[in-house]
């Protein structure tokens, strides 16, 4: 199931405890590292409203929306209470050689 | 068990309920509100709420109140509170029992004494039936004369001119945005939409505004009559509190609610547009804040003191405005800075950040396209709230991250 990896950019062009936005055939992803320096991936917009998530403060495993501070987990997506109640969908994610990958279902 | 009554279903109010629920409350529910409506959140009804014939944004949907155990009358003016009894009385003369009452009645639409407000050319703009009735008039060939430079006027303005409707914007005071915002960022905001053609006329004195059934006139001191299809009136907002009066609650420019926004009266709380509370961080300074996050912070935290848990709050005002693509954000209060510092960050957004003569950091304002200012003012308000004193040189360099200054 996650055999279609996507290079989203080097490794180093996100900064610890930060988001970067990536845009792929149509859809549009938000790419994160943690401050102990993992990555993850999620669905680029808010479930509230159509917000670029990529806009917003990563805090710990916290990513926020920059419009209404809604909440989610970016590690597993679970939205952590209002204005947002739905949970946002996360893709596998890899480092290799220095780039790295999602794999887009 | 017992009974949680809560009067006023907007935001605060369904917050509040569903908080009840995830605090683990197991007793009655019960949350009342006047307009036909579910809770919807108001914000959009200024932007692009007015866009399309489109339903309400609720805050959530009859199946989540329902399984969360929470009845919500719709369309029930609460008429009195009497607090010997407990109980709340609704207009059919019936009453309902609480153990502990919410007061989440917001405000309404302030409006100029003795115009006609029957007159369906002239209106304000509170409620999902206003944007209704003001998105008839916003088409190409129309035009609007739009009474008061604030937040609701001018993304009014904005929304009617992305729908092609002409605009005559007038505001009393000599710059829009004068409450609240600072000079230099109302300007950004007037040049656009000067750029998007609107008439803006400042410092200008109404006389009088005249409606018959197809056109509204609003005449100016000096003669000048602005003639329009609607005229739309928003300068501010009124506290609901007349309710918590009439029951002998103590009001100050709203309800007035202690830092667990309990009222004067232990069993009674308020929270939302409606209360006046002492702020945090800013000496204790009694405010009521009309805005949308401080809705949902306040209904959160009285959930929790509903229950017995006494927190105070410590949350800082927070606005936000969309115009046309740009997005206006402001974190904290700036009365009394004297020190304002500029940080850009590119693609013409900037920031302002405003300091006392400590040093201390009490505000900070930004604009820009799309969400730019976004991430940085979520960083000024958490420097506030630690009550930090930034240095002035770091905020201004874009190469000072701001979060490194909250870890210092």
């Amino acid at each position: 199931m996650s055999g279609n990896w996507v290079e989203v950019c080097a490794a180093d062009e996100i900064d610890e405890e930060d988001v970067i936005r990536f845009d792929h055939d149509g859809r549009t992803f938000a790419v994160y590292r943690s401050p102990d320096d993992e990555y993850y991936a999620t669905d680029g917009l808010c479930t509230h409203e159509h917000i670029h998530l990529a806009d917003g403060l990563v805090m710990d495993d916290i990513i926020e929306c920059p419009k209404h501070n809604g909440r989610f987990n970016y590690k597993t997506g679970q939205a952590k209470g209002a204005p947002v109640c739905v949970n946002l969908k996360t893709y596998p994610v890899k480092v290799e050689a220095g780039s790295v990958f999602i794999a887009l279902g | 068990m017992g009974s949680i009554v809560i009067v006023g279903a907007g935001e605060c109010g369904a917050r509040a309920a569903f908080a009840l629920r995830e605090k683990g409350y197991d007793g009655k529910i019960t949350l009342i509100g006047a307009e036909p409506h579910l809770p919807y959140e108001r914000p959009p009804l200024s932007k692009d709420g007015l866009k399309a014939e489109v339903p309400p944004k609720y805050v959530a949907d009859a199946e989540r109140y329902a399984a969360a155990g929470i009845e919500v009358l719709t369309d029930t003016p609460v008429m009195a509170i009497d607090r010997g009894e407990k109980r709340v009385t609704l207009a059919d003369g019936s009453s309902i029992a609480y153990d502990r009452l919410l007061l989440t009645t917001g405000a309404r639409a302030r409006t100029i004494a003795g115009i006609d407000e029957a007159a369906r050319r002239i209106r304000t703009l509170r409620t999902h039936a206003d944007a209704e009735e003001i998105r008839r008039e916003l088409s190409p060939g129309r035009k609007l004369a739009i009474i008061g430079g604030g937040f609701i006027g001018l993304e009014l303005t904005a929304t009617a001119r992305r729908l092609g409707a002409a605009v005559a914007l007038i505001e009393g005071l000599p710059r829009i945005l004068s409450r609240g915002v600072p000079e230099e960022i109302a300007a950004v905001v007037a040049a656009r939409h000067h750029a998007e053609g609107v008439d803006i006329r400042c410092g200008a004195k109404i006389e009088r505004i005249e409606a018959d059934g197809s056109c509204a006139r609003v005449v100016l001191a000096g003669g000048e009559t602005i003639e329009a299809d609607l005229a739309v009136v928003g300068i501010g907002a009124v506290p609901n509190t007349e309710i918590a009066a009439v029951a002998g609650l103590s009001i100050e420019n709203g309800i007035a609610v202690n830092a667990t926004l309990q009222t004067s009266d232990p069993d009674i709380y308020a929270a939302g547009d409606c209360c006046s509370f002492p702020l945090c961080h800013y000496g204790d300074r009694r405010i009521r804040l009309e805005a949308w996050r401080n809705a949902q912070d306040q209904g959160t935290l009285v959930a929790g003191n509903l229950l017995g848990a006494g927190e105070a709050i410590t949350s800082l005002p927070w606005f936000w405005s969309d115009q046309y693509d740009l997005t206006l954000q402001i974190a904290g209060l700036a009365e009394g800075a004297t020190t304002i510092v500029r940080r850009e960050l590119g693609d013409d957004a900037f920031i302002l950040f405003h300091l006392d003569d400590t040093g201390r950091l009490l505000a900070a304002s930004g604009i820009g396209p799309g969400n730019a200012v976004a991430r940085d003012i979520r960083l000024a308000e958490m420097l506030i709230a630690a009550g930090k004193r930034p240095d002035p040189q770091a905020l201004i360099s874009p190469e000072t991250k701001l979060k490194a200054l909250l870890a210092a």
